[in-house]
C-alpha cells in the first residue's frame, strides 16, 4: 500500500478494532504499523487483510467520479460500503443525502455507485433508509441491509430531525456521517460539525473572533449514544483497519447503528492534497478527534493515541486555521483549542489507563443518565 | 327529510348521540348522515353535533341552520349559546333537565312553537340510575323517539347494543327505555289534560 | 354491503383493501382517524404484511414513503393543509422521481391564521408539485378514488394524492359501502414497480440532471399526467363495471347539458350545490353543475366540452390566490378560451365557512340580475373588513388583523355554527 501506513495499535482484525494487548495469531507480538497486504515484512493472514485489499471487493464507488483530488469522503465512503458490502454478502442497499458524495458520485449521466442506490434530498436520508428498510421488512427480505450516509451539513443539521426519528424508532438502519466539517459542496460554509476557530465562508477569520465561533456545535456521536442505539462509533480515513472493522461489527447488529468518520477535504480545510490520511491521524493524535465505539449507550472501547501531539502540529497543515499563525498569531485561541483536546483526552480516557481516572465513568455515567449535576 | 340539532358540551357524548340516531335510522332502512361541528379536542366546550334522516339519498352538507328537532343536553348552555336559532315552527326540543321550560325561563318559546312538543327530561338522572354516570345521550335519544316518533325505540336499542360494550350497553338501553317511557307518559298525561 | 361508517373510517378500510405494504403517518387534523383506523388494523394483524411507522414529522412521512415505494413496496400516507406544505420538498422529490405513492389530503385551511377546518388551500398550493390530484364528492366517492388511485399511480408511475374535505367528509358519520377483499384484488393487482432498488440488479435512482436533459425529463413528467387523462376515464369505467357504481373520473356534470349557467366546483359542496341546482330547476331556471373530480392534470378538452354551451360559468372554489382571484377559474378560462361564455370566480367555505343553501340561492339571483363580478367573496363581512383596514391606516400599532377582526365579531361564537 502507497503512502503512509496505517499506525495502529495492536492488531486491529475484524473482531475487533481497538482491541488493547490483545494479539491474534501465533506470535504474541505488537504491531504498530500494519499494511494493507503485510506486516513487519511478513505478508498478512488473509483473514487479517483489508477488505479493499482483495481484488474482488464490492467496488461499491467505483472509479470515474469527479471528486476533488484527495477527498477523504470519497476514501471514506469507499473504504465503509465496500466492508458493508463485504459483511452483507453483497447485499446493501444505500440512501444518500444531497452533499458532495452525492453530486460527485452521479454526475449526469453517469454513475459510480454499484450497488442500489436512492438519493431524494438533503434533509430524508435517514428517513429515506427507514423507508426502504420498512419496505424491506415487508416483504420478508432479511438479507438485504440498509445503510443511509450523508455529510455532516444533511446529518447533524437538516437532517438531524430524520435522524434521531430513525434512531428512537429502532429502524434497522446504518446511518454513516462523513464528517468534513462544513458545507463543502456549497462553497464551505459553517455547519454544526464545523470546530471552532476554523474559518469557513460564513465564519471568516475577521475581527476578535476570527473564524467559528466557541461554545457552539453538536456531538452527532454523543446524541447517537443518548439514544442508546445498539452501536455507535467514529473512525477516520487514516485507519482502514479500523474503519472496515467497525462497519464490519455495526452490520452484526440490527436496528439503528451510528458511525461518524473524520474526513478531511483537501478543498475546504486547505490542506495539501496528499496529506489527507495524515490529517487525519493528526487529528486523532491530538486529541481533537476521538476515536471510540459506545454499545446501547456506553462507551465499550477507545482507540488510544499513540503519541499525543500538540494540536498545533495539526492546525498548522490547514489553511483553515491559517489566521491563528499568521504574524503574531492567535496563541490565546490555540491554548483554548489544546485544552478542548486535553479535556477530550480526560473525558473519554485517550492516553490509556491512568488517565481515565473519574472522567471516562463520569461520560459512561452522562451517556446512561445516571450521573448528577 | 328530518334534521336533529344536538347541543352539548365536549365530554358528554354528543357526536355519539347523533351517530346512534344515524345508525338506528340507517338500520330502519331511512338514509341518514351525522356530523360534528368540528373543532380541536377540548373537554366542556360547547359542542354541536347534527343528524339528518330521509328517505332519498342525502345529497346536502351544510350545518342544520333550521332544525326539525333540537336536543340540548346541557341546559347551563341556554341563554349562552343560540341552541334554539332556526328552530321550525312545529318543530321540538327536548332539553335535558329536571326543571320544566318555564322554571327554565323559556316560557316564550311557547308562543312560537307547539307546546306539546317542547319537552324537558330528567336525562343526566335516568342516566346516572342506570349506568351509575350522568351521560344523558342514550336517554335523550329515548326520549326523542318518543316525542318524535322518528324511528323506532327498538330500532335505538339496536344501534346502543352495536356501539357499546358489556355494563355501557346495557345501562345506555335502559336508560333509553326509561327516557322512552318518561316522555310518553308525558305527552299521554298532557293529551288528557287538553282532552 | 352498506355500513353506517365514519368517512376516514371507511377510507382507511378502503387503503387497507389495497393491501399497502408500509403506512407511514403523522397525526394532523383532520386525518388522524384515518391513520389510526390503519394503525388498528395493523396491529391486530388485520393489514399484513404492513409495516406502520410512526414518524417524526410530515416532511418524514413522504420520506419514508419515497424510500419504501423505491424498494419496491406499496406505500401510503396522509395529511393535509400544514402538514402538506411541510412535505412540500419531499413531493415534488415522489413526483420526479416517478414513485407511485397515494396519499389522502384531508383538505384543510393553510395558516397564518392558524385555522384548523375545511378549506381546499392546501392541495391548490401544491397543484404544481407534479402529482395527480383527485377530488372527491362525497365519502363513497373518497373511498372508490383510493382504490382507483393505487390502479393509476403504479400504472404510470406517479404519485397520487386523493383530495376529501376535511370534517365536512372525513368526519362525517352515513351510509357507506367498502368493497371486500375479494373485489379488490381483481382490480387492483399486486405492485410491479418501474423501478426499484434490488441487489440482484442495481440501479442509481436520483441522480443530478443538467441542462442538457433537464428540459426533457420535465416534459416527460407533463406527457404522463396527458396519459392520465386518458387512463382516469378508463380506470373508472373498469371501476363501474366491476363495483357498479360511478365514481371518480375526470368530472361530472349534473344537468348542465343543456343549463344556461353552470357552476363548476370541487369536492364536498357539489353536494349542497345539486340540491339547489334541483329547486332552482323546478322553478324553471336554466342552471346546472359541474363537479370536477381530477385537478391535475386539468381536462381541458373535457371540461370546454362540457361547459361550452353555457352562457355563464361559475367557478366555486374553497380557495384562492392571493393578489389573483381564482385558481381553479384561471384555468376554466383557460380550457374555454375563444368561446363567449362568461367565467365568474366565488370564492366560498374559507377555513371552514360553510357553504349553506341560503348563500348559493342568494348568489344565484346576484348572477341571474347580471350583478355579480368577476371576482366575489361569498359572505364576505364587508363592513368588518373595511373597519379593519380603517384601524391599520389610524397607524400605530394595530396589532395583527386576525386579532382586530376576532374582536370586532366577538370571539365567542353566539350562534350554533
Amino acid at each position: 500500500m502507497s503512502g503512509a501506513p496505517d499506525d495502529q495499535v495492536p492488531i486491529a482484525g475484524r473482531d475487533g478494532p481497538s482491541a488493547e494487548g490483545t494479539p491474534r495469531g501465533a506470535a504474541d507480538l505488537r504491531f504498530y504499523q500494519t499494511g494493507t497486504f503485510a506486516v513487519g515484512g511478513r505478508l498478512l493472514e488473509q483473514s487479517e487483510r483489508t477488505v479493499q485489499s482483495d481484488a474482488e471487493r464490492g467496488n461499491a464507488i467505483t472509479k470515474g467520479h469527479r471528486a476533488c483530488q484527495g477527498c477523504g469522503e470519497a476514501l471514506g465512503a469507499r473504504y465503509a460500503l465496500d466492508a458493508a458490502l463485504h459483511a452483507a454478502g453483497g447485499r446493501v442497499i444505500a440512501a444518500n443525502a444531497t452533499g458532495c458524495l452525492e453530486v460527485f458520485s452521479t454526475p449526469y449521466p453517469e454513475s459510480s455507485w454499484r450497488l442500489p442506490w436512492i438519493h431524494s434530498l438533503f434533509a430524508n436520508a435517514p428517513a429515506v433508509a427507514t423507508g426502504v428498510a420498512a419496505a424491506l421488512r415487508a416483504k420478508g427480505r432479511t438479507d438485504v441491509r440498509v445503510v443511509g450516509q450523508g455529510g455532516d451539513g444533511g446529518t447533524v443539521d437538516i437532517g438531524f430531525a430524520c435522524l434521531s426519528g430513525m434512531f428512537e424508532r429502532g429502524d434497522d438502519v446504518l446511518y454513516i456521517c462523513y464528517d468534513n466539517q462544513g458545507y463543502m459542496n456549497t462553497g464551505v460554509q459553517r455547519s454544526a460539525a464545523t470546530p471552532p476557530a476554523a474559518r469557513t465562508a460564513t465564519t471568516e477569520a475577521l475581527g476578535r473572533h476570527p473564524g467559528n465561533d466557541f461554545g457552539q456545535g453538536k456531538n452527532a456521536p454523543l446524541i447517537a449514544m443518548a439514544h442508546e442505539i445498539p452501536y455507535v462509533a467514529t473512525a477516520t480515513v487514516a485507519e482502514l483497519h479500523d474503519l472496515e472493522a467497525k462497519v464490519t461489527r455495526a452490520m452484526d447488529f440490527h436496528g439503528p447503528r451510528y458511525i461518524h468518520v473524520l474526513v478531511p477535504c483537501p478543498l475546504g480545510w486547505g490542506s495539501r492534497t496528499a496529506e489527507t490520511v495524515l490529517i487525519a491521524r493528526l487529528a486523532k493524535e491530538s486529541g481533537l478527534f476521538p476515536v471510540f465505539e459506545a454499545v446501547d449507550g456506553r462507551i465499550t472501547a477507545v482507540s488510544r493515541i499513540r503519541r499525543q501531539v500538540p494540536v498545533e502540529q495539526y492546525l498548522r497543515r490547514q489553511k483553515r486555521f491559517a489566521h491563528l499563525f499568521d504574524g503574531d498569531g492567535r496563541p490565546d485561541v490555540l491554548e483554548r483549542l489544546q485544552a478542548h483536546a486535553e479535556r477530550n483526552i480526560a473525558r473519554f480516557g485517550l492516553l490509556g489507563e491512568a488517565d481515565r481516572a473519574g472522567e471516562i465513568e463520569l461520560l459512561d455515567a452522562l451517556a446512561t443518565g445516571e450521573a448528577g449535576p | 327529510m328530518f334534521s336533529v340539532r344536538i347541543h352539548g358540551r365536549g365530554g358528554q357524548g354528543v357526536v355519539t348521540a347523533a351517530e346512534l340516531l344515524s345508525a338506528a335510522a340507517f338500520a330502519e332502512g331511512l338514509e341518514s348522515q351525522a356530523f360534528p361541528s368540528f373543532g380541536s379536542e377540548r373537554m366542556g366546550a360547547p359542542v354541536v353535533a347534527f343528524c339528518r334522516v330521509d328517505e332519498r339519498r342525502i345529497r346536502l352538507r351544510e350545518p342544520i341552520a333550521e332544525p326539525d328537532a333540537v336536543v340540548v343536553q346541557d341546559p347551563t348552555l341556554l341563554h349562552h349559546v343560540d341552541v334554539f336559532g332556526g328552530l321550525l315552527a312545529d318543530g321540538y326540543v327536548l332539553i335535558n333537565s329536571a326543571r320544566s321550560m318555564d322554571e327554565l325561563g323559556l316560557d316564550e318559546l311557547r308562543g312560537r312553537h307547539h307546546p306539546e312538543r317542547l319537552v324537558t327530561v330528567p336525562a343526566s338522572e335516568l342516566a346516572r340510575a342506570r349506568l351509575g354516570r350522568p351521560i344523558p345521550n342514550a336517554a335523550l335519544l329515548g326520549a326523542l323517539v318518543a316525542l318524535t316518533g322518528l324511528i323506532s325505540l327498538p330500532a335505538l336499542e339496536r344501534a346502543i347494543a352495536a356501539r357499546f360494550n358489556g355494563a355501557a350497553r346495557e345501562g345506555n338501553r335502559a336508560a333509553a327505555g326509561d327516557a322512552f317511557a318518561w316522555t310518553d307518559r308525558l305527552a299521554r298525561a298532557r293529551e288528557s289534560a287538553h282532552a | 354491503m352498506r355500513e353506517q361508517l365514519e368517512g376516514s373510517q371507511a377510507v382507511a378500510r378502503a387503503v387497507a383493501r389495497c393491501r399497502p405494504e408500509v403506512v407511514c403517518a403523522y397525526p394532523i387534523t383532520p386525518q388522524t382517524h384515518i391513520v389510526e383506523g390503519l394503525s388498528r388494523l395493523v396491529h391486530a394483524g388485520e393489514l399484513a404484511p404492513c409495516e406502520f411507522v410512526n414518524v417524526e414529522s410530515e416532511f418524514a412521512a413522504m420520506s419514508v414513503a419515497i424510500g419504501a415505494c423505491a424498494a419496491g413496496a406499496r406505500a401510503y400516507t396522509a395529511t393535509a393543509s400544514q402538514g402538506l406544505l411541510y412535505m412540500t420538498e419531499a413531493l415534488f422529490n415522489a413526483s420526479g422521481l416517478g414513485l407511485p405513492i397515494v396519499m389522502t389530503v384531508g383538505n384543510r385551511a393553510i395558516g397564518s391564521p392558524i385555522n384548523i377546518w375545511n378549506d381546499q388551500g392546501d392541495a391548490m398550493a401544491l397543484r404544481d408539485c407534479g402529482w395527480i390530484q383527485l377530488y372527491a364528492s362525497d365519502n363513497q366517492e373518497a373511498v372508490d378514488l383510493h382504490i382507483q388511485a393505487f390502479r393509476i399511480a403504479e400504472a404510470l408511475a406517479l404519485p397520487v394524492m386523493v383530495c376529501m374535505d376535511g370534517f365536512v367528509l372525513t368526519h362525517a358519520f352515513e351510509p357507506l359501502e367498502v368493497p371486500d377483499q375479494a373485489q379488490v384484488d381483481a382490480f387492483l393487482p399486486p405492485f410491479s414497480p418501474h423501478q426499484v432498488l434490488d441487489p440482484d440488479e442495481p440501479m442509481t435512482i436520483g441522480a443530478m440532471v443538467g441542462p442538457e436533459a433537464f428540459t426533457e425529463v420535465r416534459y416527460l413528467a407533463h406527457a404522463k399526467h396527458l396519459e392520465a387523462l386518458e387512463l382516469i376515464p378508463r380506470v373508472a369505467d373498469e371501476f363501474r363495471s366491476r363495483f357498479g357504481r360511478h365514481s371518480g373520473g375526470l368530472l361530472e356534470p349534473y344537468q348542465s347539458a343543456d343549463a344556461k349557467t353552470v357552476v363548476l366546483t370541487l369536492g364536498s359542496v357539489f353536494g349542497t350545490l345539486v340540491e339547489v341546482v334541483d329547486e332552482l330547476r323546478e322553478r324553471g331556471e336554466s342552471i346546472g353543475a359541474v363537479a370536477l373530480k381530477c385537478f391535475r392534470p386539468f381536462p381541458m378538452r373535457e371540461l370546454r366540452e362540457a361547459l361550452q354551451g353555457a352562457e355563464r360559468v361559475i367557478a366555486l372554489e374553497r380557495a384562492f390566490s392571493v393578489g389573483v382571484g381564482g385558481i381553479v377559474s384561471a384555468d376554466v378560462r383557460a380550457a374555454l378560451a375563444g368561446l363567449p361564455v362568461q367565467v365568474n370566480t366565488v370564492i366560498a367555505g374559507l377555513g371552514g365557512r360553510p357553504i349553506t343553501r341560503r348563500s348559493l340561492r342568494t348568489l344565484f339571483q346576484e348572477a341571474r340580475a347580471g350583478n355579480l363580478g368577476e371576482l366575489h367573496f361569498l359572505d364576505l363581512k364587508a363592513d368588518v373588513v373595511e373597519r379593519e383596514l380603517a384601524r391599520q391606516k389610524g397607524g400605530g400599532r394595530s396589532g395583527p388583523h386576525a386579532e382586530g377582526v376576532l374582536r370586532d365579531i366577538g370571539a365567542v361564537a353566539a350562534g350554533p355554527v
